[in-house]
């Protein structure tokens, strides 16, 4: 009845196929592609991390060093943001738009989906003002953390910093995400995972408005965070902040050890800086303004990479090699007729009377007579060759820690530079070289290098008769207390306990012996101190350098001052070595000392240089 | 007491299985949508969901009150309803209060009411009672201006309220057109529009016109010219063109390549018309205006786009049409939809546990969005049952309306499905970004009562006289 009936199938068409269309546009939504999956995800659940709070670091008195201060760090999620009123924004966190605009678009390379930080480190006011107006500005939302205070501005070489994880630290551990902090260098780096514990998740569901709803799940994926532990350090932050004042104008370094037990008591590395200047949004504008600084390098911690060559503190372990080789005894004398001649070499020695046996060649410091000894050790008939004697030679240093890593717990120790006998054959150019070749090493110079934490080391062996326990800062862990079974394990030495004593009695004699004695400024009343200084030959000016440890019978502190372009070992390092052994000893420096205190005090190494150099 | 059984057994049960199956879903859909724990009843008439049910009762007793009336009524009365239906269009505009930008709502204390809703059945019942005439022809000038004023009257007063959506579906009866007889081409045109109005609006006005050309071509092949002719009018028309660049580069006149092509084609189509005229080919000339036209209707298209449209329109247009993306402007419903849909994977979150949904990201998730909690929580299993059922109410719907011996019965049925049609193309299009957003329910899924009774309305007067289907025309 009408022409047009089977138009039916065509508007029938029309309706299946656009139906189609839309089953086929479904499919690929729902099941095809998971991009939606995962913005769902992200635009309704939030996940803050819990923050583990780091733990604290004391020192060896329960004297605190290192707390945490709260934090406000304000996050973005790009996806949630919508149009707000910058403005307003731009006030309450003191930005300009631009500012925000290009933060932003930094938060959105990072990801649409994740949250990341939009501004670091609020300040406690303004984070208290923005928490208010928050339900404002979906899409941003505020993360607390903490950061490191220190109450003394000290030891900033041995406590470290921590900064923020980069693309190497997360590839390596996954345990950090962009943002995390981790330590960067000292204890806060060796202790790491004690110290960071571990942190927590709580998710969240949050609606549209970024409003919190409820637990995701209710909380199954949530996680505890695990406060860090806290760590007591060896250090005695009174006594390191006496000897960082005695240090200051002055480049060097200073190591003080518990002989008893290997704690170290001081470390430092001058000039230092303040542990704070690594704290907070100024911190890598203050890291670029150290890091620049060529001429005194404060970032640069020369107790434990630096390596110096020791000079005559050195002839100390020739001598306790001597005496273990059977080279010379207690009581045997060698002249010194104002140096040591070989056949046409010279090697100049100051004017002291001749001969000297063992203790006066400590107290006098002969070249001399470390330079016959030493030759003697090394081409003693019994090892066949010089490079034998020299081999055995080298066991016997290595015993004393040095030319290896002592194996602290704090990073980047260095070992220093001990050569092998086949080092001599080639730079002699033979295999039958001299021990004339290598003189230069019986007095400290020459091929050796040493940090100033394995001359500590060495005089804690020496305090110890024999044996040393490995330097280290932390004296315990956490509430059980724990430290690294390695720390407890005596490491002797090759020399017997027999043969320190003439040698400690050479020590003596450099701060008692009278007129001559170059260690005398390191006396203490009541308090027998040994020392053994030593002046470094240097380009410029020489380094001064001084060894002991106190008291002589019952050693409670070994420790070594070396000053940069210090000129004697007398002059600036024994003194200073004197001051710290008081202060730790009696707690306080005895009137009659208070001049030479002032004078360190006040000595300036780094202008007056300068001065000269402009001369 | 016969006749009523009769009327129940006459009724289209199928059809009313899936009203219901549709309506009972988009009341569980709604609950979902709005869920909130303090409320947790179904029946809660403080929600949403409670109010949903309230409405379906009024529904279910509109729909028996239609299925009594006596159904010579809605022919008898058709046009009558349109005026009515006019007059209420023109008093919401005066007296009616704005939601959501459009003034398209009477309030009666806490009850709204919708007028344009209800249009959509009167001029249904006016087109058919027109269109069924006896020796209707459809293509005669008189026929063709009466049917635009029927649909253009509602339209225009509805586009008035700023309520475009609801104006636009009735661009839809071109279908019903169709079925009675409009022109193919006609269709066909309508179609090439759409395609030219995206084509400009992504590419250009140039790629457009060579569009054009390249179907003037094929069109005149179809009519019988010579390929060796259309091939020397090309040559003519690439020659001029060709020239005219040329020119262009030399003078700095700076015209574009559209109006080149244009201008080639207008001096092009003077010898062309001469040749026509000389060779009496009718058809030839046709193509040519269709040309004409076409080109005007493109530079129309890029005008009224950049200079008419406001740029909140401009902005929606061309997000659907992935020109620009902006997911946290105007494409920001949209994304969120997408997400919401995209995220419910094959089978869906279940019940109640979409987020998406139900922590307000999807935005107006009960009325126009509706179909976002169908797709998260039920996934794409969900999703397609809907529209396998919407579907198959529509094709059943075109089934019922070819078995009708009155053609006005035959004619509103058609009408019918056509309205349901376009609001699920464009209100589910729209949710999956193939629309462009512009408001219009999902046909028994939105909330709200008006536009379900308005849709209950439509289908049971159709039901009604399918259940007379043989007693007209004895
Ligand atoms: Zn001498």
């Amino acid at each position: 009845m009408n022409n047009y009936s089977n138009r039916r199938f065509t508007i029938g068409g029309i309706f299946a196929f656009v139906i189609l269309i839309f089953l086929i546009r479904l499919f690929n939504l729902q099941i095809v592609n998971d991009e939606y999956k995962l913005s769902a995800e992200s635009n309704s659940q939030r996940r803050v991390t819990q923050y583990a709070a780091r733990g604290l670091i004391y020192d060896r008195n329960g004297d605190l060093l290192v707390y945490n201060q709260a934090a406000y760090d304000l996050m973005i999620i790009p996806r949630q943001v919508k149009t707000f009123d910058t403005l307003d924004f731009c006030n309450l966190i003191g930005i300009n738009k631009e500012d925000v605009i290009h933060r932003i678009k930094k938060a959105k390379k990072h990801s649409r989906y994740r949250s990341s930080i939009f501004i670091k480190q609020l300040s406690s006011e303004c984070y208290a003002v923005l928490q208010e107006k928050l339900y404002k500005f979906p899409g941003f939302f505020v993360q607390t953390r903490t950061l490191r205070k220190y109450p003394h501005h000290n030891a900033a070489h041995t406590l470290g910093y921590l900064g923020e994880v980069n693309d190497r630290h997360i590839e390596k551990d996954k345990y950090y995400t962009q943002g995390d902090y981790i330590g960067k260098s000292g204890l806060e780096s060796t202790y790491e995972e004690v110290l960071r514990g571990v942190k927590g998740l709580k998710v969240y569901w949050v609606d549209v408005y970024n409003r919190i709803k409820g637990s995701f799940h209710n909380g199954d994926l949530d996680k505890n965070a695990i406060e860090g532990q806290d760590i007591t350090t060896t250090l005695d932050i009174k006594l390191q902040e006496y000897a960082e004042e005695l240090m200051q104008n002055k480049k060097g370094s200073i190591v003080a050890i518990d002989p008893k037990t290997g704690e170290i008591l001081v470390k430092l590395s001058s000039p230092s800086y303040d542990p704070e200047m690594f704290v907070g949004r100024a911190m890598s504008k203050n890291y670029r303004e150290l890091a620049n600084n060529d001429s005194l390098r404060p970032l640069f911690d020369r107790s434990m990479i630096a390596t110096y060559p020791p000079g005559s503190i050195f002839k100390l372990i020739n001598a306790l090699i001597g005496l273990q080789e059977g080279i010379i005894t207690p009581n045997t004398r060698i002249k010194c007729h104002d140096g040591y001649h070989a056949g046409r070499f010279t090697m100049g020695c100051h004017h002291h009377k001749s001969p000297l046996d063992l203790k006066e060649s400590i107290q006098h410091s002969c070249n001399a007579y470390y330079a016959q000894t030493f030759r003697e050790i090394l081409d003693a008939p019994r090892f066949g060759s010089t490079s034998n004697g020299y081999t055995n030679w080298k066991k016997h240093v290595n015993s004393f820690g040095f030319g290896t890593k002592l194996g602290t717990d704090l990073p980047s120790e260095l070992t220093g530079f001990i050569p092998q006998a086949t080092y001599h054959a080639k730079r002699n150019k033979t295999k039958n070289w001299k021990s004339l070749n290598i003189v230069s090493m019986a007095i400290g110079q020459g091929e050796l290098s040493i940090t100033p934490l394995q001359m500590a080391n060495m005089v804690s062996c020496i305090a110890n008769r024999g044996y040393y326990y490995t330097p280290h800062i932390v004296k315990s862990i956490g509430s059980d207390g724990k430290i690294d079974s390695k720390f407890l394990i005596k490491n002797q030495t090759t020399i017997e306990p027999k043969y320190f004593e003439p040698v400690i009695e050479g020590m003596d004699l450099v701060v008692h012996g009278g007129e001559g004695s170059t260690g005398r400024s390191s006396a203490i009343k009541d308090i027998r101190v040994c020392g053994k200084t030593g002046t470094v030959q240097n380009p410029g000016i020489d380094h001064s350098v001084y060894v002991a440890f106190a008291p002589k019978d019952d050693p409670k502190i070994a420790l070594v001052v070396y000053v940069e372009n210090g000129v004697w070992g007398s002059r600036y390092a024994a003194p200073i070595s004197g001051l710290i052994i008081e202060k730790y000893l009696k707690g306080e420096i005895s009137e009659n000392k208070k001049y030479l205190e002032k004078r360190m005090l006040e000595a300036d190494l780094i202008n007056t240089k300068e001065d000269k150099q402009d001369e | 007491m016969n006749r009523r059984v009769s009327l129940i057994k006459n009724l289209d049960w199928i059809t009313i299985l899936l009203y219901a199956i549709l309506v009972f879903l988009g009341w569980i859909n709604i609950y979902a949508a709005v869920y909130n724990e303090d409320h947790q009843s179904i029946l809660d008439a403080t929600q949403r969901y409670g109010k949903q049910l309230i409405w379906i009762g009024a529904a279910i007793f509109i729909a028996i009150i239609i299925l009594t009336i006596e159904s010579k009524f809605y022919s008898a009365f058709a046009y009558p309803t349109l005026i009515v239906m006019i007059l209420l269009l023109l008093a919401v505009l005066v007296f009616g209060v704005k939601v959501n930008g459009a003034r398209s709502w009477f309030q009666l204390g806490s009850i709204r009411f919708q007028p344009a809703e209800f249009a959509k059945f009167a001029t249904n019942l006016a087109i058919a009672r027109y269109l069924s005439q006896y020796n209707f022809k459809i293509h005669k000038i008189k026929s063709l201006f009466i049917t635009g004023l029927i649909l253009f009257t509602p339209a225009v007063l509805i586009l008035m309220q700023n309520d475009t959506g609801s104006a636009l579906v009735y661009s839809v009866f071109i279908l019903v057109l169709y079925r009675e007889g409009l022109s193919g081409f006609v269709l066909l045109l309508a179609l090439l529009a759409a395609i030219f109005f995206v084509f400009t609006l992504i590419y250009s006005s140039f790629t457009v016109a060579i569009l054009i050309v390249i179907i003037a071509a094929i069109s005149l092949k179809m009519i019988g010219i010579q390929i060796k002719q259309i091939a020397i009018a090309f040559a003519l028309l690439a020659g001029s063109f060709g020239t005219l660049w040329l020119i262009n580069k030399g003078t700095g006149l700076q015209l574009g390549n559209f109006s080149l092509l244009v201008i080639s084609i207008l001096l092009n189509g003077i010898p062309f018309l001469v040749y026509i005229y000389r060779n009496k080919i009718k058809n030839a000339a046709l193509v040519l205006l269709l040309v004409i036209g076409s080109l005007l209707y493109t530079f129309s298209v890029s005008y009224i786009f950049e200079q008419v449209l406001e740029p909140h329109q401009q902005q929606r247009i061309n997000e659907l049409l992935g020109i620009q993306s902006d997911p946290y402007g105007a494409g920001y419903n949209v994304n969120q939809s997408k997400i919401a849909i995209g995220s419910g994977g094959f089978n869906g979150k279940g019940f109640l546990n979409g987020t998406q949904t139900k922590f307000n990201f999807v935005p107006e998730q009960s009325t126009d969005f509706i179909f976002c909690t169908v797709g998260e929580e039920w996934g794409f299993l969900g999703s397609a049952l809907v529209l396998i059922l919407h579907l198959s109410l529509i094709l059943r719907l075109i089934f019922l309306s070819e078995r009708q011996r009155s053609s006005f019965s035959r004619i509103y049925g058609y009408g019918v499905a056509a309205i349901l049609f376009f609001h699920i193309a464009v209100n589910v299009g729209m949710t999956i970004g193939l629309a462009p957003v512009i408001g219009i329910p999902l046909p028994f899924f939105s909330y709200g009562g008006s536009s379900l009774w308005s849709f209950t309305i439509l289908l049971f007067i159709f039901l009604r006289l399918d259940a007379n289907r043989l007693e007209l025309l004895r």
